[in-house]
């Protein structure tokens, strides 16, 4: 347990060493500010609500949780730092969890930040703070999906920018996963049990019926168990890509 | 003691290293030498821990490197190819938390930290980011990174690489004092570093042990050991002198240096200073040739190249 938190202490302050974490908080807070008020409406709903701040964020979380993930473990592997963690008495679970975790810390911490938006809608009405807090809850393990994807993403290549691409793409498809565009993908040809599945996996209907305040042990089982399956992967990926 | 038996690597059809077996014992400084590509830093990932051998079996300490993994690690000091490190951090922070987790006491940490910045001269960069330092500095961290622990066993790859004359002969002083009762496995390109520290090396190419002795050994292969060297103005005419001893085999010119070689076993180096006092030839450097380890390297590496 201590080494993994020595590796998350050092995960987190390396975020901070250098100006992705500024940058990521900046800009995941103005347009999450801008996403509610502009296209959500906020003010003119006249509802005393979060949904249109949390509706937006699977689209942010699209672009901004890969260029958290990116450089997981695509940057150890360019640095040759991979061989260093791993030569030491660490497990590699250790490792991916370690970095995993710092990761989805941030995010947390990036969420936290959003505060001012809850005091508003406190003061404006009277709003369920329970579904707000279920909200925040489904935000945060949504958010930890799209890190454990990137994370398998990550460790696939040394590059950061294909790192960044190829993981938009795969939570794209997980997003959408329920959406028409994918499943008549999917359908040509494929049972129809299997095109059922592959829409069960949608993070966007998962991530709705919790931001209804609904907390189903059934959407929190499908981002555990979906987070520790790419973590899982992870370590297989950076088994069989050592020796690149 | 590090046990390695019969280790191969192979990637896809590539096989880097080729039944590879050697032992060292603690005490001993091995070297080893190789061109690029000659599976060297292969094995040293192998023996760290970082590579899984494809065949064969590597135990460090009694510690198989497989199946037991986590203890042999922690008696394990390994410096990777190219020093890398978490360039963010300072060399201060870097070293804590390498210290963290080898699971040091933070009282021990603090004055093995202590110690090594001293023994590597880092407290100058304490504060400093290591992506901002030089290269030698980096490796220098790298290097401190290995030591930390105190460990039995030190696994460095090409440990004075990027190092300037001055700290290169630090380094070397520094693996030479810590020797005595480590197992230390070395890998560099400069022949004249076997010499300055290892009492043992390991010749390998094309992934295939090509041979293990000790430096002097190595050089009494040269066809340079034992030889004699003059340098004098009147070169030829001494060579013509020189080529009518009974125990010299062959003598080469090169401007006005003439190089005698003995028949095998034979010394000559008394006959030839007998011989500049009875014709006073005007000599001005006479050189007893110990033996020439790059041109050993390079027949032995080139002869196992070919097969």
């Amino acid at each position: 347990m201590s080494i993994i938190n020595t590796l998350v202490r050092r995960e987190l302050s390396s975020y901070f060493a250098t100006p992705v974490a500024y940058v990521f908080i900046v800009i995941f807070l103005i347009l999450s500010a801008a996403f509610t008020f502009q296209l959500g409406y906020f003010f003119e709903r006249g509802q005393a609500d979060l949904k249109p701040f949390f509706d937006f964020h699977p689209w942010l979380y699209l672009f901004l949780i890969p260029a958290v993930s990116m450089r997981l473990w695509a940057e150890e592997r360019h640095t040759g730092s991979i061989e260093l963690l791993l030569t030491l008495p660490v497990t590699l679970w250790q490792a991916v969890i370690g970095k995993f975790l710092a990761a989805w810390l941030f995010i947390g911490v990036a969420l936290l930040l959003t505060f001012p938006i809850w005091i508003t809608v406190n003061y404006l009405g009277d709003p369920d703070n329970g579904v707000i807090v279920a909200s925040y809850l489904g935000s945060w393990l949504m958010g930890g999906g799209f890190l454990a994807i990137g994370s398998c993403v990550s460790a696939a290549t040394r590059s950061q920018v294909v790192a960044f691409i190829i993981s938009i793409c795969l939570c794209l498809t997980m997003l959408l996963a329920g959406h028409r565009l994918v499943l008549d993908f999917f359908a040509a040809g494929l049972p129809q049990w299997l095109v059922d599945t592959v829409a069960s996996i949608s993070f966007l209907t998962h991530f709705e019926s919790i931001s209804k305040g609904v907390v189903d042990f059934r959407d929190l089982l499908f981002f555990g168990l979906l987070i520790g399956l790419f973590l899982y992967a992870t370590t297989v990926v950076i088994e069989m890509k050592k020796a690149d | 003691m590090i046990k390695i038996e019969n280790l191969t690597k192979s990637y896809g059809d590539l096989e880097a290293v080729k039944q590879v077996s050697f032992n060292v014992e603690p005490g001993e400084v091995l070297g080893f030498l190789g061109p690029n590509g000659a599976g060297k830093s292969t094995t040293m990932k192998m023996i760290a821990g970082f590579l899984s051998p494809t065949q064969g079996r590597i135990s460090v300490c009694g510690h198989d490197v497989e199946s037991d993994s986590m203890a042999a690690r922690k008696i394990i000091g390994y410096l990777p190819e190219g020093a890398p490190a978490y360039g963010e951090m300072t060399t201060a922070a870097f070293l804590r938390f390498i210290g963290e987790l080898r699971g040091m006491s933070a009282s021990n940490l603090e004055a093995r930290i202590t110690e090594v910045v001293r023994q590597l001269n880092l407290s100058k960069v304490l504060e400093q980011p290591i992506d901002t330092l030089s290269k030698g500095f980096k490796r220098r961290v790298g290097l401190a990174q290995a030591i930390l622990h105190d460990p039995l066993v030190l696994i460095l790859d090409e440990p004075t690489d990027g190092l300037d004359p001055n700290q290169k002969q630090e380094v070397r002083s520094l693996i030479q004092g810590m020797s005595k009762d480590k197992i230390i496995i070395i890998s560099t390109h400069i022949l004249e570093e076997v010499h300055a520290v290892c009492n043992r090396a390991i010749i390998i190419s094309g992934g295939v042990v090509l041979a293990d002795a000790t430096p002097d050994e190595l050089e009494a292969r040269s066809r340079y050991h034992q030889a004699v060297t003059l340098v004098s103005p009147g070169a030829e005419d001494i060579a013509s002198k020189l080529k009518g001893l009974a125990d010299v085999s062959k003598v080469e010119v090169e401007g006005n240096q003439v190089t005698a070689f003995p028949k095998s076993g034979k010394q000559i180096f008394s006959q030839i200073s007998t011989l500049i006092t009875q014709h006073a030839w005007q000599v001005s450097e006479v050189q007893l040739e110990r033996g020439r380890l790059d041109e050993v390297f390079r027949t032995i590496t080139m002869k196992g190249g070919r097969s």
